[in-house]
């Protein structure tokens, strides 16, 4: 199928999760489906933590087990002061292996049909009397063409595609956290039951808005970074000091290093056009308090197929026929994004001491719940009882 | 004055891109900047990750 010059129903530009199993489910609808990325390598460089909650295989069944560094029970929380809360749920998740997973989800669009091509950089899409028809690019450095009867754009925050079809995606600076994480290798947190937690630390000195983080891989390797809001000084330097003062990690090699912006809040109303939909990190849709996308990404990409498959046996890819995935996303994920988004406005407001204190009050089981945007208005609560964070607890509300 | 990339520096991420307010930045090999639409805004010094990008206005 190499380079044909052929029409397809659909096509995909990226083969991270959203396109993937955007690309899956299109194709087991008898489209006709082609996605391209960039890398030679799909998922790497990483530009993320691995972890993802296990509730997702509802979405792509059972992970493999190749693509699994480490599973886990849940996150431990460490306060300013130092002391931790362990935040379980009994459906666990995993640090992955970004690399396999990637290409898992790629092979399983494949094998549905869909066809896929790495090393393919899209650089432009091909707009006719207002309508999205196709991409132009390169294809190991070759000049590329595909047509389509709509394109996806599922490329992370950084393509250039939306904007050439008029939709507004970049993000603002106050929005995104700027983050650096080294993978690492003979590590130790002297702690036996830490692989089967990923750790965050929360706090401003620490990293204002953000977090550090060590999500482990096997018993001496992790994913150890740390995100910030973009300030006067680089996370790098909040992560080498970081790393510094814990000695127990400083003795590790640094095996790895990643960077990236992650959306923190703004999720895009507007992500379709005439012949053009944006799916994933593309249109912001990351947890804004955790930051993590994999699994927005997945359900994105899935509930735009399915908009995508009706708009084409309707013969109708009109943005006003793909509105319908506007609508769908912010009622299975949006609204509860914002919730998110607005925890995040209040958590970043918050001092050390008053983190602190929080930690000792809060239910771990109620702070998991928060993390889904759910739950805020018995946090509310509990900020309502302290006068100066009143304010923030209306914000919640 | 002007817009410099320490190419030693930088680690391809994208981060720059996403935040151009001015879409100047595109991500090629590295980070290209049309100097026909940036606007020495320095939004994109501000998100770089490991300060690989300079402006001075």
């Amino acid at each position: 199928m190499i380079l044909m010059a052929e029409e397809f129903d659909v096509i995909i530009v990226g083969a991270g999760p959203a396109g993937s199993c955007a690309a899956k489910k299109l194709a087991q609808q008898e489209l006709s489906v082609a996605v391209y990325d960039r890398r030679a390598e799909m998922g790497c460089p990483k530009r993320c933590g691995e972890g993802l909650d296990k509730k997702v295989e509802q979405f792509i069944g059972t992970v493999p087990s190749r693509c699994i560094a480490q599973k886990i029970k849940g996150g431990r929380l460490y306060a300013p002061s130092g002391k931790h809360v362990d935040l379980t749920a009994d459906y666990g998740g995993y640090v992955l292996e970004r690399h396999s997973f990637d290409k898992w989800l790629a092979v399983e669009a494949a094998k549905a049909g869909a066809h896929v091509q790495t090393n393919t950089l899209i650089r432009k899409l091909i707009i006719e009397n207002g309508f999205v028809k196709g991409v132009a690019g390169e294809f190991v450095g070759e000049p590329f063409e595909a047509r389509a009867k709509l394109v996806i754009s599922a490329t992370g925050a950084e393509s250039p595609l939306p904007r050439q079809a008029g939709l507004k995606t970049a993000c603002a600076l106050n929005l995104v956290d700027t983050c650096v994480q080294y993978e690492m290798a003979n590590i130790d947190l002297r702690q036996s039951d830490w692989p089967d937690f990923i750790h965050v630390w929360i706090g401003n000195e620490i990293a204002p808005r953000g977090y550090a983080w060590v999500f482990p891989k096997g018993n001496t390797t992790a994913n150890v970074g740390l995100g910030i809001v973009p300030g006067a000084v680089n996370p790098k330097v909040y992560l080498d000091r970081w790393i510094r003062s814990m000695p127990d990690i400083a003795k590790g090699s640094i095996v790895e290093v990643n960077a990236g912006a992650v959306p923190v809040g703004g999720m895009l109303k507007e992500m379709v056009a005439d012949g053009f939909v944006v799916c994933g990190e593309a249109a912001h849709q990351v947890n804004p308090i955790h930051g993590g996308g994999i699994k927005e990404a997945i359900i994105s990409g899935q509930l735009a197929a399915d908009v995508i498959a009706d708009c084409l046996k309707n013969g109708d890819v009109s943005k006003k026929a793909l509105s319908k995935y506007n609508d769908l996303w912010w009622s299975a994920r949006g609204n509860q994004m914002r919730n998110v988004e607005k925890l995040r406005e209040v958590f970043e407001k918050i001092s050390d001491k008053d983190l602190n204190e929080l930690i000792d009050i809060l239910k771990p089981e109620d702070i998991v719940e928060f993390s889904h945007g759910s739950k805020l208005s018995v946090l509310a609560g509990v900020l309502a009882k302290k006068p100066h964070l009143a304010l923030l607890a209306r914000h919640l509300l | 004055m002007g817009w410099t990339l320490n190419r030693d520096k930088c680690l391809k991420c994208g981060a720059c891109v996403a935040v151009c307010p001015f879409a100047a930045l595109e991500l090629e090999s590295f980070p290209e900047n049309d100097l026909k639409k940036c606007t020495l805004c320095g939004t994109c010094e501000k998100v770089c990750p490991v300060s690989a990008i300079k402006v001075s206005k």
